[in-house]
């Protein structure tokens, strides 16, 4: 038996046709959304025409990115150890908003503070949001959601 | 900014993307976020009145 409730997102079989399947017929590559979404932050869902999502979850995950910078938090830019690496991999999912404040030297270098701490997990988070969505934005194309 | 801003700030990014995300329609999503940011916080205070009596 599988666990639902009322409202979640499940997996839909192939041959329901929900609203979810209003994107299958199209044609075009099919991990566009995924990759937009990836780079530009609700950019998966403008694609899809689901600009309410998009504008919402775009505003969260820039959100989110900006008090991080805000409270200057670590941008990780090297990889020595393994919690480096798994910040960099945090911070890459942003996609373009790493990229820009890489290049505008936002961020600090290293941690001097509390808040500043707490910057480095909020960029790191909105990264791993971003994902999520550009997931997300991926199961809206292949009609795995609606 | 102080720690407390920062948790509802953090609450209601996270509560927001998790909301669209997981649910389907529009009425369950905003349910489902307000549940999110209530456990989000929640959990912060009951974490934060936890280590005030441990470290007491």
């Amino acid at each position: 038996m599988r666990y639902s409730q009322e409202g979640m997102a499940t997996t839909e079989s192939k041959n329901t046709a929900g609203p979810g399947a209003q994107f299958q017929g199209q044609q075009g590559f099919v991990y566009l959304p995924l990759i937009a979404g990836w780079l530009v932050p609700g950019a998966g869902h403008f694609l899809l025409h689901k600009w309410g999502r998009g504008l919402l979850l775009a505003a969260s995950i820039v959100g989110m990115f900006a008090v991080g910078v805000a409270l200057e938090g670590q941008l990780h830019t090297s990889a020595h150890d393994m919690l480096d690496v798994l910040g960099m991999v945090g911070d890459l999912g942003s996609g373009l908003l790493y990229v820009v404040a890489r290049i505008a030297g936002w961020g600090a270098d290293q941690v001097q503070t509390t808040t500043a701490d707490y910057g480095t997990r909020f960029i790191v988070v909105a990264g791993l949001l971003n994902v999520i969505a550009a997931v997300d934005a991926h199961n809206l194309r292949t009609g795995r959601k609606s | 900014m102080t720690y407390f801003p920062a948790v509802l700030l953090f609450a209601l990014f996270a509560s927001t993307v998790f909301a669209i995300t997981q649910r389907n329609t529009p009425r369950s999503m905003i349910r489902y976020g307000i549940y999110c940011f209530v456990l989000f916080v929640g959990a912060a205070i009951a974490a934060s009145w936890l280590m005030f009596l441990i470290a007491r």
